[in-house]
């Protein structure tokens, strides 16, 4: 009962969150329907998405509503049937990179001293070794990444800029009163983390796994754009990687090719601008200002 | 003192990190892809190659681990890269030589440019709080950082190349031209690199804006700010010569830990233009299974992006005493 009572109003606050706050309300109903898409996408689908059965390289009609590929496929129902992978590595790399970034930034700074200096050494040079030659290289000799070798070599490029993030914050707690005073209390080291450290960061935290699978659909998409995913999966970077092989900007089919850019960009804002809502819950003085106030106060 | 020795202690540990983990990639790697290279190139190449190519992948060799690991170091550090199976018989080192000045040239001007410009945008976004700079530029950006890199390039392309015809499709310059050093040949390379250069810059400088505008919205609210107003110094000058310079030293940091970002994006916009730069190298090599060439590929742009931050923190570090005092 009591645990029902606290979601509840978890949801109500969330509620009320997003009443106040547009773009976190814009970024949710993007995630929410390309969550539904991801779950029923037989419900959008008109056509077999793999079938080379239509007429190839038709333009706009009401039958394929964004027209067909020089195979013959239908570029809608491509699309529809591509959103399942990018969403499910959006979410998965996400979740994974931050729980890594939680484990390393928080114990690096909460245990301090040696443990603290050799974790963040580790964190800086996985941050500043620059991540797609590396994940090039890694799949250059695997040739075709699926999908598990893709989640993989994100997170393993994806965690740093979290645990680093984090480390500063848990550091400016760490000697906060409240903190001192639950060690007085004698409690263990896991429940003051657990209790105590961790949930003043959620909004830090939440804003990480938005960053880091927002990181993780441009880079996957990245590499299967140039050939390195397995190109006969349904996604769309794999629909971008054939549409670039047949030269659809030249040959009069762009929609092909910028179609799942823009469902790309649509994951990507959606990811990025809850991120944003979050970053001002956690930095009032960013949240934006009325023109009518700024007049009077600045002069 | 201590500073610049912590700074140069973390270059060496980086360099290290990066070349470690460039010799270990390829004996991690499942079925042993090296080998596979090998045995194509078997008969084609001379055996003192042959050898070169062993030591460096780890195949045949009755080496133990840590002296390959000492030979590859040894042999990386006197520039010693190995031979392009691509361009066989070239060495690496020649092959991306070739290379680099177009890549500097793009990736360098086009980096600095988004650099210079969205800050100079972001300090007045947050100068004029509330203004129009103010209230278009974070959302339209938001958006924009949301797209693949590469596909801003293809929709340049589409709208810039095809349909309008203003500009070339690819390429660094016009085939059919012989490299000289003329003023049209200089021009005919201008020509080629506004698309993928304008591609760079639009997407890299929503970072700048952003993290610009956020800094100085926190410096403009500090006293000596408010002291300034109040002798009465002309909003100019305590825009850029009190608020700018300050808020503009954690984008210099910023500028470091995004550079990576950058060169990732601007390989990806090299492909999509078939710019003949590292970026476009690097991916040929991978296609071609040209092993030491995307190895060698890999160190270098790690190898400019970590000596780019190392100068980028030591800028910090003369610009801003504190982080001299307290590192």
């Amino acid at each position: 009962m009591r645990i029902l009572r606290a979601i509840l109003s978890v949801l109500v606050r969330a509620g009320a969150f997003l009443r106040r706050d547009r773009k976190a309300a814009a970024g949710s109903i993007i995630l929410f329907v390309l969550l539904v898409i991801t779950a029923f996408p037989k419900w959008f689908t008109p056509h077999d998405p793999a079938a080379e059965i239509y007429t190839p390289g038709v333009g706009l009609s009401w039958s394929h509503l964004l027209g067909t590929t020089s195979f013959g496929q239908d570029v809608f129902s491509q699309l529809v049937a591509g959103t399942r992978q990018s969403v499910m590595i959006a979410l998965i790399v996400g979740f994974i990179s931050t729980v890594i970034s939680v484990i390393i930034g928080i114990t690096a700074a909460y245990l301090g001293g040696w443990i603290d200096d050799t974790l963040s050494l580790l964190t800086d040079v996985v941050l500043v070794i620059p991540t797609f030659p590396l994940i090039i290289v890694i799949v250059g000799y695997v040739k075709s990444a699926g999908f598990w070798l893709m989640v993989f070599v994100l997170v393993f490029t994806g965690w740093s800029y979290g645990a680093r993030q984090l480390r500063v914050q848990a550091l400016s707690l760490r000697n906060r009163d409240y903190l001192l005073a639950a060690k007085a209390r004698g409690e263990s080291s896991w429940y003051v983390i657990a209790v105590e450290l961790i949930p003043p960061m959620t909004s830090l935290i939440v804003a990480n796994f938005l960053g880091a699978a927002l990181y993780a659909v441009l880079a996957a998409s990245g590499l299967q754009f140039v050939g390195l995913g397995n190109i006969n999966e349904e996604s769309w970077g794999t629909m971008l990687y054939w549409a670039q092989n047949n030269e659809a900007l030249q040959t009069g089919l762009p929609l092909w090719a910028l179609a799942p850019g823009i469902a790309i960009a649509v994951l990507g804002s959606g990811l990025a601008l809850l991120n944003y809502a979050f970053d001002e819950v956690a930095n009032p003085a960013l949240r934006p200002v009325r023109a009518t106030k700024v007049k009077g106060a600045r002069v | 003192m201590r500073f610049l020795a912590r700074r140069i202690g973390f270059l060496l540990v980086a360099l290290w990190a990066a070349l470690t983990v460039n010799f270990f990639i390829p004996r991690l790697m499942p079925g042993n892809p090296a080998q596979a290279m090998m045995a194509r190139f078997h008969g084609h190449i001379n055996p003192s190659a042959i050898h070169a190519l062993e030591v460096a992948f780890g195949v045949n060799t009755h080496e133990s681990l840590l002296s390959a690991y000492f030979s590859y170091i040894n042999n990386t550090a006197h520039g010693n890269l190995g031979i392009s199976l691509l361009n066989f018989p070239e060495p690496v080192a020649t092959v991306i030589s070739h290379a680099l000045p177009w890549s500097l040239g793009l990736v360098g001007v086009s980096t600095i440019l988004g650099f210079l410009i969205g800050t100079v945008l972001g300090a007045v976004a947050a100068w004029r709080r509330g203004g129009v700079l103010d209230g278009v530029l974070p959302p339209v950006f938001i958006v924009v950082s949301a797209f693949p890199y590469f596909w801003i390039g293809l929709l340049s392309i589409w709208l810039f190349a095809v349909t309008l015809g203003w500009f070339p499709i690819l390429g660094g310059y016009t085939e059919t031209a012989t490299p000289t050093l003329t003023w049209g040949f200089v021009g005919d390379i201008l020509y080629h690199s506004v698309l993928p250069a304008m591609t760079i810059l639009i997407t890299s400088i929503g970072g700048w804006i952003l993290t610009m505008r956020n800094n100085m919205i926190t410096v403009v609210a500090e006293d000596y700010v408010k002291m300034a107003r109040a002798k009465g110094l002309k909003p100019r000058r305590i825009l850029w010569q009190y608020a700018g310079r300050n808020a503009m030293l954690p984008n210099l940091t910023g500028f470091a830990m995004s550079l990576g970002f950058v060169i990732s994006g601007a390989i990806l916009v090299e492909y999509v233009f078939n710019y003949p730069g590292l970026g476009f190298l690097l991916l040929q090599a991978v296609v071609n299974e040209d092993y030491p060439l995307m190895q060698s590929l890999f160190l270098l742009i790690t190898f400019a992006v970590l000596i780019a931050i190392f100068i980028a923190d030591i800028a910090t570090a003369l610009l801003d005493p504190r982080t001299r005092s307290n590192p």
